[in-house]
C-alpha cells in the first residue's frame, strides 16, 4: 500500500448555527492506531463520519495521501466503517455480509476471500447464520470483518465496543489491537472510554467542544495533561490552587495555602502568578501525622520525605476499598478534598475516617496548568465508563 | 397496516412460549371466545355453507330448491364458463397491482425518508379519499375519463389517442380505477415497512462501495419487502374480486370474475356462483402461498 497518511487539514463542519467541529488539524500517520477520545457531543464522531464520507465538511481539506477526498462520495473512498451498533444487514447471512463489499468492488475469488476473513476473527463456523442468531460480541467481529475485508486505507472505528460488557470489551480490545497489528491498517477509533482508547491506541487525541485539547501517546497525555480538561478526562487529579513565587534553576518553587511546594519546569504549562498545581492521585502518599516514618505505599521511602512536597494537616473523609487499592478522600484545611489512591500491598493497616494524615509527593510528579481553566473539567460524573 | 404486515411476515412469532407453572388460563380462553365466535359464525359457517352451496345439483332453483348431490362438475362447467373473466381478473388485478407498487413504492420512500415535517401531512393525504364513499369516487372517474373530459381532450391533442379513440369503457379504465382505489392499501404497509428501516444499514451500504443504486437494490428494497409483500396481497386480492370498477368503468368485454359471481347469484344460479366463488378463493390462496413463500419474509419482521 502507497504511503498515506490520514490528513485533515482546518476541517470544520457547521449544523445550522452549531459548530460540531471546529477549524480541525489532524494527521493520522499510516499503519498507527489512532484513537479520538471525548465525551459524547465533543465532535469525534462527526470528525469519523467525514473521514467516512457520510457528512461533508462545511470548510478544509481531508487528504488521503495525495488524494483529496474531501468531497469524494462514501462509496469511492478507501475507507470503512466499523458502525456503532454495527449496521449489519439482518437480512443477509453473515457470509454475504462480509461479501458485501467485495462484491460491490466485483472482486474475484470474493469466496475465499471471506472464508479468510471470517477465520481471522474467528467466525468461520457462522457464515450461514443471519447477524439476529449472533451474540453481541460475533457480530461485532462481523462488523470489524465486513469492513476489513476490503483492505481499505483508513478503518473507522465508532465505539465499536459500546454495546458489550466490561469483560467481553477487554477481551475484544487486545483482539482489535491483535488484529490491527496484524493487518497493519490504520485504525481511527472513536470512543469515550479513555481506559479503552489507552489501552489500545499508539496515539490519542482528546476532543472537547470541537477541537482537540490534546494529540500524544498515551503515557504522554497522562503524566503531561496540557489542560484541565484533559488532566481529568484521562484518569483522574487532584488540583489545587497555588501561585509560582519564583525561579531556581529547572525547578519552580510554588506556594500553596501556605505551603512551599517545587515542580519541574518542564512540566509547567503556566509558570507565573496564578496556576492550577496538579498531581494524580496514585502518585501521593499519606502519612498518619505525628507518626514520622510511617508512610504508606510500596515504593515510598520514608527518607524522601524531606524532599517530597508535603502538604499537612489533612484528615481523611472518605474510604472506599475497591480490592487492588483503598481510595481516599483527604480534607485539606482550606475545605478542598484530594484523592488519594494507595496499593493494598498490606505494608499497613488502611486508614479510617478521622484519621489526620500528611499528603506528600515527589516533585517530579506534580505539573501546573493555566489557572484560567475550569478546575472541574472533564470530570467523569456518575460512570467511570 | 401495520398488523397486516407483521402478521403475514411474522409466521409463528407472536405466540407466547408456554409457562409450564401456570395452568393454561382460563381467562385466555375467555378473551379468545368472541373472536373465535365471530370467525365461527361469520367465516367458518359461510364458507362450509359456499362449499356446500358449490355442490348442489344445478337443476334446481331458488322457488324449487337445490338438492345436495355432490354435482363436483359445477367445478368444471365454471372454469370452462367462466376462464375468460376469471383470467381477466387474474391480468386486471396484477396489471393494478403493478401499478400501485410503480407509483406508491416511490410515494412510500419519500414519505418515509424525504418528507422532513411534511409527514404526517402526506400520511393524510394519502388516508384522505376514504372520507368519501367507494362508489362516489369511482363514479367521478367516469367523468375524469369520459368521452368529453379533459384527460382524452389532451391525449387527443397530442396525438397520443386517436381521434375516436377513448378510455372510459376500456381495459385501461377498469385498470386505473383498480389502481386507485386500492393505492393507499400498498403505500401504507410500505411507508410502515420503510420507515422502519435503520438509515445506518443504507449507509452501511454505501461505506461498503454500494453507489446509490446498488444500495436501494441490495439493503432498502430487501429490507421493505414485508411491505411490499403485505401491500400487493391488499392490493391483489381485493382488486381480483372487484366488480365495481368493471361495472363503472368498463364495458361487457371488461367483465370481471366478481361480475359475473353477482350476475349469476342475482339471477338464482346458486351452485355455479358458489362454486365459481370457491375457486377463486382457492386460486388466490395458492398464488398468495407461492408469492409469500417465494419472497420469503419469515425473517426480515
Amino acid at each position: 500500500m502507497p504511503g498515506s497518511d490520514l490528513v485533515l487539514k482546518s476541517v470544520t463542519k457547521r449544523f445550522g448555527s452549531f459548530t460540531a467541529v471546529d477549524d480541525l488539524d489532524l494527521t493520522v500517520p499510516q499503519g498507527s492506531f489512532f484513537a479520538l477520545l471525548g465525551p459524547s457531543g465533543c465532535g469525534k464522531t462527526t470528525t469519523l463520519r467525514m473521514v467516512a464520507g457520510l457528512e461533508e465538511p462545511t470548510a478544509g481539506t481531508i487528504h488521503l495521501g495525495d488524494q483529496d477526498i474531501s468531497h469524494v462520495k462514501a462509496y469511492k473512498r478507501p475507507v470503512n466503517t466499523v458502525f456503532q451498533s454495527y449496521a449489519l444487514f439482518p437480512h443477509l447471512s453473515v457470509f454475504e455480509n462480509v461479501a458485501f463489499g467485495p462484491s460491490r468492488k466485483g472482486a474475484k475469488g470474493v469466496k475465499a476471500l471471506v472464508d479468510e476473513t471470517l477465520e481471522l476473527v474467528e467466525l468461520g463456523e457462522y457464515a450461514g447464520r443471519k447477524p439476529a442468531q449472533l451474540s453481541g460480541g460475533q457480530q461485532q467481529r462481523v462488523a470489524l470483518a465486513r469492513a476489513l475485508i476490503n483492505r481499505p486505507q483508513v478503518l473507522l472505528l465508532d465505539e465499536p465496543l459500546g454495546a458489550l460488557d466490561l469483560k467481553l470489551r477487554k477481551q475484544m480490545q487486545i483482539e482489535l489491537k491483535r488484529i490491527q497489528s496484524e493487518v497493519g491498517i490504520t485504525f481511527v477509533h472513536v470512543t469515550h472510554d479513555q481506559e479503552e482508547a489507552m489501552t489500545m491506541a499508539d496515539t490519542i487525541a482528546v476532543m472537547n467542544g470541537g477541537v482537540i485539547e490534546q494529540m500524544g501517546e498515551p503515557a504522554e497525555l497522562y503524566e503531561h495533561p496540557a489542560t484541565t480538561y484533559v488532566s481529568n478526562f484521562l484518569g483522574q487529579s487532584n488540583l489545587i490552587a497555588g501561585q509560582v513565587k519564583g525561579v531556581d534553576g529547572e525547578t519552580l518553587l510554588l506556594e500553596v495555602n501556605g505551603e512551599k511546594l517545587t515542580a519541574p519546569a518542564a512540566r509547567a504549562r503556566s509558570d507565573e502568578g496564578e496556576v492550577w498545581v496538579g498531581v494524580r492521585p496514585e502518585k501521593v502518599f499519606l502519612t498518619v501525622t505525628g507518626a514520622g516514618a510511617t508512610t504508606a505505599g510500596a515504593g515510598a521511602d520514608p527518607g524522601d520525605r524531606a524532599g517530597s512536597n508535603l502538604l499537612p494537616g489533612g484528615v481523611v473523609s472518605d474510604v472506599s476499598f475497591v480490592g487492588v487499592s483503598t481510595q481516599y478522600l483527604v480534607r485539606m484545611p482550606w475545605g478542598q478534598e484530594l484523592q488519594v489512591f494507595e496499593q493494598n500491598t498490606g505494608t499497613r493497616d488502611s486508614l479510617r475516617a478521622g484519621d489526620r494524615v500528611d499528603l506528600h509527593w515527589m516533585p517530579a510528579h506534580t505539573f501546573l496548568l493555566d489557572a484560567s481553566q475550569d478546575a472541574s473539567a472533564g470530570v467523569v460524573l456518575g460512570d467511570d465508563r | 397496516m401495520s398488523i397486516s404486515a407483521a402478521h403475514i411476515g411474522g409466521g409463528d412469532r407472536g405466540e407466547p412460549s408456554p409457562e409450564p407453572s401456570r395452568k393454561p388460563g382460563f381467562i385466555g380462553y375467555l378473551l379468545l371466545l368472541p373472536g373465535g365466535m365471530w370467525l365461527a359464525i361469520f367465516f367458518l359457517v359461510p364458507t362450509l355453507a359456499l362449499v356446500g352451496t358449490s355442490l348442489y345439483d344445478p337443476s334446481g332453483s331458488i322457488l324449487t330448491g337445490y338438492q345436495m348431490t355432490g354435482y363436483w362438475q359445477n367445478y368444471v362447467d365454471a372454469v370452462r364458463d367462466y376462464a375468460q373473466p376469471f383470467g381477466r381478473s387474474i391480468v386486471y388485478a396484477s396489471l393494478a397491482t403493478i401499478a400501485c407498487i410503480a407509483l406508491g413504492y416511490p410515494l412510500a420512500y419519500a414519505i418515509a425518508f424525504k418528507s422532513g415535517r411534511w409527514k404526517n401531512f402526506m400520511l393524510v393525504l394519502v388516508i384522505a379519499p376514504f372520507f368519501t364513499s367507494f362508489l362516489v369516487r369511482t363514479l367521478s372517474w367516469q367523468l375524469l375519463l369520459g368521452d368529453n373530459g379533459f384527460v382524452v381532450d389532451v391525449l387527443q391533442t397530442l396525438q397520443i389517442l386517436g381521434p375516436e379513440g377513448r378510455l372510459l369503457a376500456t381495459p385501461f379504465a377498469v385498470v386505473t380505477g383498480l389502481t386507485y382505489n386500492f393505492l393507499p392499501f400498498m403505500v401504507l404497509p410500505l411507508y410502515a415497512s420503510l420507515e422502519k428501516i435503520d438509515h445506518r444499514l443504507i449507509e452501511a451500504g454505501g461505506d461498503l462501495y454500494a453507489a446509490p443504486f446498488t444500495a436501494f437494490r441490495r439493503v432498502t428494497l430487501p429490507l421493505s419487502m414485508p411491505g411490499l409483500v403485505a401491500g400487493t396481497l391488499l392490493t391483489f386480492i381485493p382488486a381480483a374480486g372487484d366488480y365495481i370498477n368493471a361495472e363503472l368503468l368498463g364495458t361487457p368485454t371488461t367483465r370481471m370474475i366478481g361480475n359475473e359471481i353477482q350476475d349469476l347469484f342475482t339471477a338464482g344460479s346458486y351452485p355455479v356462483a358458489a362454486s365459481l366463488s370457491v375457486t377463486l378463493m382457492v386460486a388466490i390462496v395458492v398464488m398468495v402461498f407461492l408469492y409469500v413463500r417465494r419472497a420469503g419474509t419469515e425473517d426480515l419482521v
